[in-house]
């Protein structure tokens, strides 16, 4: 009896240390990650990957032994494209989960909806895309590219290497394109371009009936200059958009068209054959061959388990982003916020395709610009580089508004502040 | 598309034509070889920039393969091989192993893995050099459409070479609209020389044409220059270029009314054809089928599947795809209405709710079988690119096949209605169910087979939306809505209506497109479609007669 029940204790003490192991792993000795990227809904296509790829960089992480000697547990949310819901899912990574860290978002309006929540409760975010500009939060670091390190060096490449003389500027109809749009009209014409010479068209999401559209492009770029469509339209209205294109003849060689949304991932899923010889502007291509790239396809490659799914930029943001993270708290010997904000301006780390991503007083990076036409294998051509790397600017120089107006969480702690007025407005954290 | 199908038949056939040329009379290495070779291999390592140069040094080098190897090149068919470095002809690029061509005799060497070989790449300044390079050779192609390409390839670089090859062609050429072609390039020549009388001949000849390039440089001739003087002196040949260029103008935005148009026609018939399926459930039954869009998207994955199950017949693929879209959808159609709708004659209310669940249940039906991503359904070749009228206007296939597409499919759902016994079945009992039945009439029966002819329509209409559109669960949501406006502005139960109704929608948004932008007008459209519903609130052509009072 009395043997019996010692086994018994034996037995459930050991289930009791099992336990406690388990809850020993999850609580003190791991730093949380947090995941906010949709899983579902019409922007899943593109942020799974995103999700995929942190996991595979805190993966990387533990088997190097983590941070600060402790393992980093990754948190996954879904905010199901749903852009009020980001804002609840920031708040539960913040508030119930305390994670040290957050990366995601993708579309402009999820991070306006996080920006709020993310400088209440003081978290950190990574944003890994390339955006309009015009924002700084002492909270976000911008890993993707400003205005000026995709869109402006895209129009000068245009210019002065092609000669382009003739605009057209088309977008979705919504906040992204119709701020970049603003800022190239700006300075399109301060580097003289007529106004005439500038078209400015928008359409819906999932817009697909290009006749008329194309056929406007057509006319105007049959003026005699050589005419461009520098190319807002975001998600799948692109497909019948080349598609129309294509069947209306008009080539890359007459008309380029230079896309700020298509990247690898997009061009994996369709049929390539009518946008060869069409440009995009990036600051990673998977085909650009450096060491360090190649390694991080081969990871991509096995950690996914599929050889042929493709790397884009975002991703190459993101591989930056928790570098950057890493680096910081390494520094400051803390997962604390304030303490890991305070160091990561001036950290630095390598980029995939050559040079230094280095975080910026303004929370934005610099980064190398990248032109490719499109192959027909759905890679791209680098037909264009910038000289060196390109700082961002949080705020751009072209537009009225923006032009005094500087980010610098470094020796004035503003995001906003204005140069002539020398006052500090809206984010204001004195 | 239509014309590389041509260029590709025509170009194994030169192929053909210069491989036996060159076993007859190239037996050994002639010294022109050697140096063709060398060239060549400098394209290897060349920059884009130096490619360019090599391929203009290739082009003069007069060798028999030259066009061969060029053209090859602009299709990215130029491959190196790794372990000794010889360039090579391709026959399909991107192909694994890929069959290789020998560059001098242009005979089949047999085939190699991909991976041992390299592409030789090329860009779009490259490949406008290539282009130009080519259409040299291309001028003399027995084949007209070619020649065509070729004369109109040339025109955008008129330089001295070129025009006096064009001059020597025009001296044999015997097709009449080359001839022309030809006339307005050289004509275009002419107007950089000092000539004034033939300046003004040229004048005459331009005035012909409705190019935009034409227009263009005939614009250059009355412009003024920046210090206020004209660029061209003689004011006789100023008044000229602007008469040419009045009638250019004319003849161009005739062409672009035209156009115009044809968009209207064809945005119209694709309002008709989603349309025609709902004015049969909704029009004829009654039903508010909510989950119409829905069929129309099994109609377009039905397409995807098609093509997925006959990957290397997608030209016919298509046309396979509609009998099978309508059976799917039609299916689906009747399993619906014996299933939930037939429960519910009479409670419009419940019917739409029911039916916007079902529509729900297909969305993530097909989600589940087929993912979330949207699924690329390939256009054939015979209907991408498109039909040349002139310079000024041409007409894409994709849309011209709808257009008839409509039409036939209208014509057929009408002659079933009215010239069949099931049609006449549909008629009775929609006029007059007790009758009807009194009469004999399986009305059931007649019901579920009513409802099917309209939901396998809508699949196929899905199949033409699959390839103006995206394929993915949320299609049929975007069409939902327009084909309830067509129906109602049409006159519900009036098929005719639909057609009257769905064109002239069509027309009225393209014709506000231009000054509106895509989204304004279909807003306009609404709006007027709200205003004419408060005048005439049973459509264009309401039903008459007692039944109609009976609704």
């Amino acid at each position: 009896m009395r043997h019996k029940l010692s086994f018994l204790s034996a037995a459930l003490s050991l289930v009791v240390a099992g336990i406690v192991t388990v809850s020993a792993v999850a609580a003190p000795d791991t730093i949380k990650v947090g995941i906010l990227h949709s899983l579902s809904g019409t922007m899943a296509i593109s942020e799974t990957t995103l999700k995929d790829t942190i996991l595979m960089m805190i993966d990387a992480q533990n088997k190097k032994g983590g941070v600060l000697g402790k393992k980093l547990e990754a948190v996954v949310v879904d905010p199901a494209s749903n852009w009020p819901l980001f804002a609840e899912k920031a708040a539960q990574l913040l508030e119930k989960d305390k994670v040290a860290v957050v990366f995601g978002c993708w579309t402009s309006v999820s991070r306006k909806s996080v920006l709020p929540v993310f400088e209440k409760d003081n978290g950190l975010l990574f944003y890994p895309v390339q955006y309009e500009g015009e924002e700084s939060s002492k909270n976000v670091i911008y890993t993707g590219a400003a205005p000026n390190q995709q869109a402006i060096p895209a129009v000068d490449y245009l210019w002065k290497e092609v000669g382009v003389k003739r605009w057209v500027l088309e977008g979705t109809d919504y906040v992204y394109p119709r701020t970049t749009n603003k800022i190239l009209e700006a300075y399109l014409l301060s580097r003289g371009v007529k106004k005439e010479d500038i078209s400015i068209n928008y359409t819906p999401f999932g817009f697909s009936d290009w006749q008329t559209r194309v056929a406007a492009i057509k006319k105007f770029g049959s003026a005699g200059k050589k005419t461009a469509v520098v190319s807002t339209i975001n998600g799948d209205a692109n497909v019948p958009f080349y598609k129309e294109l294509g069947n209306q003849k008009i080539s890359a060689e007459e008309i380029p068209v230079v896309a700020f949304s298509v990247g690898e991932e997009e061009l994996s899923g369709l049929d390539t054959k009518p946008l060869v010889g069409h440009l995009a502007a990036w600051n990673y291509f998977e085909s650009i061959n450096t060491p360090e790239n190649k390694r991080f396809i081969n990871q991509w490659h096995a950690f996914i388990k599929n050889p042929k799914r493709t790397t884009n930029d975002p991703m190459e943001a993101h591989y930056i982003g928790f570098n950057l993270w890493v680096k910081a708290v390494e520094k400051a010997h803390s997962t604390d916020v304030a303490k890991v904000l305070s160091v990561l301006p001036g950290t630095e780390t390598p980029n995939l395709t050559g040079g230094m991503a280095k975080v910026l007083p303004n929370h934005h990076i610099t980064k190398p610009v990248y032109i490719g036409e499109v192959k027909a294998d759905g890679q791209f051509n680098v037909v264009w580089k910038s000289a060196g790397l390109v700082p961002g600017e949080a705020w751009s120089h072209y537009l009225a508004g923006s032009k005094d107006i500087e980010a610098d969480w470094v020796t004035l702690n503003c995001g906003n502040y204005n140069k002539v007025t020398k006052k500090c407005a809206g984010q204001n954290y004195k | 598309m239509r014309n590389n199908l041509q260029w590709s038949g025509q170009r194994w056939l030169n192929l053909l034509l210069l491989a036996l040329w060159s076993t007859l009379f190239l037996k050994a290495a002639s010294p022109s070889d050697a140096t063709f070779l060398s060239t060549l291999g400098e394209l290897r390592e060349a920059s884009y920039s130096d490619k360019e140069s090599i391929a203009e040094r290739l082009g003069k080098t007069g060798h028999p393969s030259v066009r061969a190897v060029l053209t090859a090149l602009m299709d990215d068919r130029l491959y190196f091989r790794n372990s000794d470095q010889k360039v090579f002809v391709v026959k399909v690029a991107d192909a694994d192993p890929l069959s290789l061509v020998d560059p001098l005799t242009l005979k089949s060497v047999g085939s190699a893995p991909a991976d041992s070989l390299t592409k030789i790449g090329t860009n779009n300044a490259l490949r406008r050099v290539l282009r130009t390079t080519v259409a040299h050779f291309a001028l003399s192609s027995p084949d007209v459409a070619v020649r065509l390409d070729a004369v109109q390839d040339m025109m955008h670089s008129l330089d001295e070479p070129t025009v006096a090859t064009l001059r020597q062609r025009m001296a044999v050429e015997t097709n009449a609209s080359v001839k022309k072609e030809i006339a307005t390039a050289l004509a275009l020549a002419t107007l950089d020389g000092s000539d004034p009388a033939g300046k003004l001949k040229a004048i005459a000849t331009l005035s012909q044409s409705v190019s935009g390039d034409v227009r263009n440089r005939l614009a250059q001739l009355v412009d003024k220059s920046s210090d206020g003087s004209y660029v061209e002196g003689d004011e006789k040949i100023r008044k000229a270029a602007a008469a040419a260029l009045a009638s250019i103008d004319w003849w161009r935005n005739f062409y672009s009314g035209f156009e115009t148009l044809f968009f209207g026609l064809s945005l119209g018939s694709v309002l008709v054809l989603i349309a025609i399926g709902l004015s049969i459930t909704f029009g004829v039954m009654g039903v508010i089928n909510m989950a119409h869009g829905e069929l129309m998207m099994l109609g377009a994955y039905t397409t995807y599947a098609v093509q997925s199950a006959m990957p290397d017949h997608i030209g016919i693929s298509i046309i396979v795809a509609i009998p099978a879209a309508f059976v799917v959808a039609g299916l689906t159609g009747v399993l619906m209405e014996r299933t939930i709708i037939r429960f519910l004659y009479g409670r419009p209310l419940e019917t739409l709710l029911a039916t916007f669940g079902v529509s729900l249940i297909l969305q993530q039906t097909v989600r589940s079988i087929f993912s979330a991503l949207n699924r690329s359904v390939i256009t054939p070749d015979w209907m991408s690119g498109s039909l040349r009228i002139n310079d000024a206007l041409a007409i894409t296939y994709n849309r011209l096949y709808i257009v008839i597409f409509t039409l036939v499919i209208f014509s057929l759902v009408l002659l079933i209605l009215r010239r069949t016994r099931i049609g006449l079945d549909i008629r009775a009992v929609s006029q007059n169910r007790p009758m009807a039945k009194a009469m004999g009439i399986p009305t059931e029966w007649v019901d579920a087979m009513t409802f099917g002819l309209g939901s396998g329509i809508a699949g196929v209409a899905g199949v033409a939306l699959s390839q103006l559109t995206n394929v993915g669960p949320n299609l049929g949501q975007s069409y939902i809505i327009d084909s309830f406006m067509v129906v109602v502005f049409g006159g519900v139960g009036n098929l005719w209506g639909s057609l009257i109704g769905g064109m002239s929608m069509g027309i009225v948004n393209k014709l506000l497109e231009p000054y509106a932008g895509a989204v304004l007008s279909k807003i306009f459209v609404l709006i007027a479609l709200i205003l004419f519903i408060q005048i005439r609130p049973r459509g264009l052509f309401p039903q008459t007669g007692r039944s109609a009072e009976d609704k």
